[in-house]
């Protein structure tokens, strides 16, 4: 692909922010600062929730940040523009239209004559390799060929940037992998006169696959860690030594914390009551330290772990994080090691493990500890969980409000430091101390 | 740009008219005779009348289909007055706050008022807007149906654009589609299946109001318009049981009719407005559908009208996104200035038109009477709930058992539904012989009138919700040896509540609007009154008494919202967050 290196995207100093009356800001990106260039991918790799796909219909002009700018060839970003289109995590098909009809909507939109937008649609569908299913409506398509309709869609309209918000992440992992092909193949084959992409994912292995830049994305706020250059020629072997270094390379970069300097004695990560905790079933948890004491070196390559378990490399981060805010294991540089509790709770029965486990949940979890506290105080001893949520409102935004309360009160009554009534929504302690 | 020569699968253009097949010919034989009576019935609706002039209706069965004719051209263009209405006003509380926060509580309202109210009430406006012409009845009757039919309908497509998925609401930003091209790509595909249903519906149920919409008698006028529902209102009057026997076989056979050429092809069409492929539930099918897609000279016509009706969506003026008008782009405090000065005027004039009403009635009528309308209301609220409770114990054992069993089911449900849009009082003089034969309580035996046409909702929704309940579950609440009364509390009447709500609900406002014509019958010179609300609506607009009138229907409104907020939403709430099986 050729490089000119004109600037063709420049992201300036962009911070969104979602206001809730009443409460505080909720700050999801401040200060992302980067720019796109004429024929290179980009990636913005992140985990979820990081904001990458607000800042994604930022550039698209769907959403105005509330601070700084997008420039597009110099001009600012208010509303969609032309040359700028987007693919879509779940396709976003119109069900009542065929993939013709779906793939010509753009045209349509801007009022070209009938024969031309045939002809043109015609052609971007066989460019995506959709050919003979001009006449199908979505709900005949798999998952693979709805994206391939996506992908003409977005293509039809001539773009020079092409946005895609988790284009693979809804596809199996082999439609996926073909997808990925296709996309690349349809980049350097200079059929499109498309100039950069920029892409945004979950997945280490997909960014280091297709991307020429990737952009290691932060979480709370959301902003751009670090950049990692990739110079690997496609198609790119996945199993090549280059490439495994690469990824692993990004993986120590995502698990590094986000201190530039640790003191010696803070190693783990401590959290206040508005954090976004994972959600982490308690079985999956048990189940990960079983397989960590298993194995019979104490420090666990994480990127090993994850092929053996057939994980993806970032679905193990919740569980990680998981792990580290309750103290039983640690991680750094893209391993893994249990602390003498995780051992212990690991290697312990089931009655021995809710004890283990409610003693680390009330110490290092403040929201478990506030609850079990309010109740202790409570005459009753009975509090409503929307107590709890008026208050978490004040950190997170509703819905992750309620996630976090039904994470904590998952693994409250896990360890049977409170219960738990879902019709009254009701939290009180069964045997009161 | 892109090159390519290469020949597809997709329609071929066929640049010279095809020759027709055999289904063409059936199919123009259908529209041209559809298009002919049309015209005649037309032409007949804007003919001569003054006031005072009675209309001759004849008993004589020949003159069914005529009349048939006549009153379906009234439905249909209630219907299309309805759908226009929807149009606006739907999508308008939809897209804007402002307008939502009037619009949504005023349908509410309008609601609750019963539909015969608002006959009685614009009878004489209509007739004086059309001096001289049939229009003037015809309106009112029309105007009737149309309130009958409206409400229901604009709340669904409401409802539904409010619910578009925010994915393709992204996609016709990003894709530069106008406001105008996104309401017809987008919000009303979407909104279709729910709005196609919610019509059907709406239509079934406003069938019954046919005797008193075209057999006005307000103000001691009695204006009979040519229609079925006059010559069911003489074949009352006269006691002729003939009659009633012919009117029946012509209700079936105009419902039959409606459902296979309108209904049922206009909802097989629908399917592909879905937007999840529901792969279990059989696929609705009409042979009326189907003749058309198989035509090709009807399918190379309707190529034509795609292009016209693609060119009026893609209409150059209403290309340009006024995108930055909808971004409101008012300092707050302005909004919040405006919305204010809403929020006082709304509120005042509900506070003048409260008092003017008052002053209205209560000038001529005393608050003695006003109180013991009160008692009516109760009277009837009592009956229509009680109603409710018995014919929820008979049909919804009958329906569970329907829906379980998904043959009968299946030949069940098009059956209930005709029944539900049925005109039951078609059947009350049946009811009114017994009563008089056996000196029955009038106040009593008058009351399964008014549960006769809607307990039928009840039913198909415990049918659909029986239907629904997972196959899964079953298998276990089997193995688990659950059986008799365990079985329905802990497993099926849990299960089948979000259902059985909803028909409740539907039941009631039906049972509430037939009062009126259920608790004062007649049959021939026997005239039997209940004591209830709907029999004293019914007899003061009879007089003509305006005053008892509003205060009637006032009351009326008033019981109906105050149960709705009370009663059945809360049970709706109820239903929707516990009792829903995802």
């Amino acid at each position: 692909m050729k490089r000119n290196n004109e600037i063709i995207i420049e992201v300036n100093d962009v911070k969104k922010s979602f206001k809730k009356p009443g409460s505080q800001e909720l700050l999801v990106l401040d200060h992302v600062n980067f720019s796109v260039r004429s024929g290179e991918i980009v990636a913005i790799l992140g985990k979820s929730g990081s904001g990458k796909s607000t800042l994604l219909r930022i550039l698209a002009g769907l959403i105005k940040p509330t601070a700084g700018e997008v420039l597009y060839h110099g001009q600012s970003v208010q509303q969609p523009r032309p040359g700028l289109t987007m693919v879509f995590q779940h396709f976003a098909l119109m069900p009542w239209l065929t993939v013709l009809q779906n793939v010509e909507l753009g045209l349509e939109a801007q009022g070209i004559s009938r024969e031309e937008r045939r002809a043109r649609a015609l052609a971007a569908i066989d460019i995506v390799g959709l050919d003979g299913f001009e006449s199908a409506y979505p709900k005949e398509l798999s998952g693979g060929m709805s994206q391939r309709a996506g992908l003409a869609r977005a293509l039809v309209v001539d773009p020079e940037v092409l946005l895609m918000d988790e284009p693979f992440s809804a596809l199996d992992v082999l439609t996926a992998e073909n997808l990925r092909g296709d996309l690349i193949g349809i980049w350097q084959s200079g059929k499109t006169h498309i100039k950069s992409v920029i892409l945004v994912t979950h997945n280490i292995e997909e960014a280091a696959a297709l991307a020429d830049r990737i952009l290691v994305f932060s979480i709370n706020p959301g902003y751009v860690r670090s950049e990692v250059k990739v110079d690997l020629t496609h198609p790119r072997n996945d199993q090549s030594p280059e490439f495994r270094q690469l990824v692993d390379g990004i993986y120590r970069w995502m698990t590094k914390p986000t201190l530039a300097e640790i003191p010696e004695a803070i190693r783990f990560k401590t959290i206040d009551m508005g954090y976004r905790l994972p959600r982490v079933p308690i079985p999956e948890m048990m189940g990960f330290l079983e397989t960590l004491i298993d194995h019979t070196e104490r420090q666990v390559d994480l990127p090993r772990l994850a092929e053996e378990l057939h994980f993806e490399i970032n679905e193990l981060f919740p569980l990680t994080e998981t792990l580290e805010i309750l103290r039983f294991a640690h991680v750094s540089e893209g391993d893994i090691e249990l602390t003498p509790a995780g051992r212990q709770l690991a290697s312990a029965d089931i009655l021995e493990r809710k004890k283990i486990f409610a003693e680390h949940v009330t110490k290092y979890v403040p929201l478990a500890r506030h609850i079990r506290q309010q109740l202790d105080a409570n005459a009753e001893h009975e509090i409503l969980e929307e107590f709890f949520l008026k208050e978490l409102e004040n950190y997170l935004s509703e819905e992750a409000a309620e996630d976090v309360l039904t994470t904590v009160i998952d693994w409250g009554r896990y360890a049977e430091i409170f219960a738990y009534d879902y019709n009254s929504g009701m939290l009180s302690l069964e045997n009161p101390e | 740009m892109f090159s390519s020569n290469k020949n597809t699968y997709a329609k071929n253009e066929v640049t010279t008219w095809p020759i027709p097949n055999y289904w063409d010919a059936v199919a123009i034989v259908l529209v041209l005779a559809i298009i002919v009576l049309l015209g005649l019935g037309a032409k007949a609706m804007v003919g001569q009348f003054r006031l005072g002039e009675t209309i001759p209706i004849s008993l004589d069965p020949m003159m069914l289909p005529y009349y048939a004719l006549r009153t379906v051209l009234r439905m249909l263009i209630a219907l299309i007055c309805a759908l226009v209405f929807t149009f606006i006003f739907g999508t308008w509380a939809a897209k804007r706050r402002q307008a939502e926060r009037l619009i949504i509580p005023m349908i509410d309202v309008l609601q609750s008022v019963p539909v015969l109210g608002f006959l009685s009430i614009t009878v004489t406006g209509f007739i004086a807007l059309f001096p001289g012409s049939l229009l003037g009845p015809e309106c009112a009757a029309i105007f009737a149906i149309f309130t009958a039919q409206v409400w229901n309908m604009t709340l669904s497509l409401y409802q539904s654009v409010r619910s578009v998925p925010e994915d393709l609401k992204e996609v016709s930003a990003v894709f530069h589609l106008s406001a105008w091209q996104q309401f017809w790509r987008v919000d009303v595909p979407f909104a279709m299946p729910g709005l196609l249903w919610n019509s059907m519906m709406s239509m079934s149920s406003s069938w019954i109001f046919l005797v008193a919409a075209e057999a006005i008698s307000v103000a001691n006028q009695h204006i009979t318009l040519p229609g079925i529902g006059s010559y069911i209102a003489l074949a009352i009057a006269r006691a002729d049981k003939a009659a009633i026997g012919y009117v029946i076989i012509t209700m079936f056979l105009v419902i039959l009719l409606y459902d296979q050429l309108l209904f049922r092809p206009l909802i097989a069409w629908a399917q592909k407005f879905k937007m999840d492929a529901g792969v279990d539930d059989a696929e609705p099918e009409s042979w009326l559908l189907n003749l058309f897609q198989r035509t090709r000279f009807f399918r190379h016509g309707g190529f034509y009208l795609e292009i016209l009706w693609e060119g009026m969506i893609n209409m150059r003026p209403l290309r340009w996104r006024l995108a930055n008008l909808n971004r409101g782009e008012y300092p707050e405090l302005w909004k919040r200035y405006l919305s204010v000065m809403g929020y006082i005027a709304l509120i005042s004039v509900l506070f003048i038109a409260v008092f003017v009403l008052y002053r209205y009635i209560f000038t001529l009528v005393s608050l003695y009477e006003g109180v013991h309308v009160l008692y009516l209301g109760m009277v009837t609220a009592v009956r229509v709930l009680v109603l409710i409770a018995i014919s929820s114990l008979i049909w919804v054992p009958v329906g569970v058992w329907l829906g379980l069993h998904s043959r009968a089911s299946r030949i069940a449900q098009p059956i209930v539904q005709f029944l539900a849009a049925f005109p039951a009082n078609l059947l009350f003089p049946i009811v009114v012989i017994v009563i008089v034969r056996y000196h029955l309580n009038v106040n009593i035996w008058t009351s399964p009138l008014m549960i006769l046409g809607t307990q039928w909702y009840i039913l198909f929704n415990v049918i659909a919700g029986a239907s629904a309940l997972p196959r899964s579950l079953h298998h276990v609440v089997a193995t688990l040896n659950v059986r008799g009364w365990l079985w329905w509390k802990r497993w099926v009447l849990p299960g089948l509540f979000p259902y059985y709500i909803t028909g409740a609900i539907t039941a009631a406002g039906g049972a509430w609007n037939i009062s009126i014509i259920a608790e004062a019958v007649r049959w021939g010179p026997a005239q039997l009154q209940a004591t209830g609300l709907g029999a004293y609506i019914a007899d003061v607009a009879a007089q003509g008494d305006f005053r008892r009138l509003a205060l009637g229907i006032a009351v009326m409104s008033l019981y109906v919202l105050a149960l709705n907020r009370l009663l059945w939403r809360p049970l709706y709430r109820l239903a929707s967050e516990r009792f829903q099986i995802r």
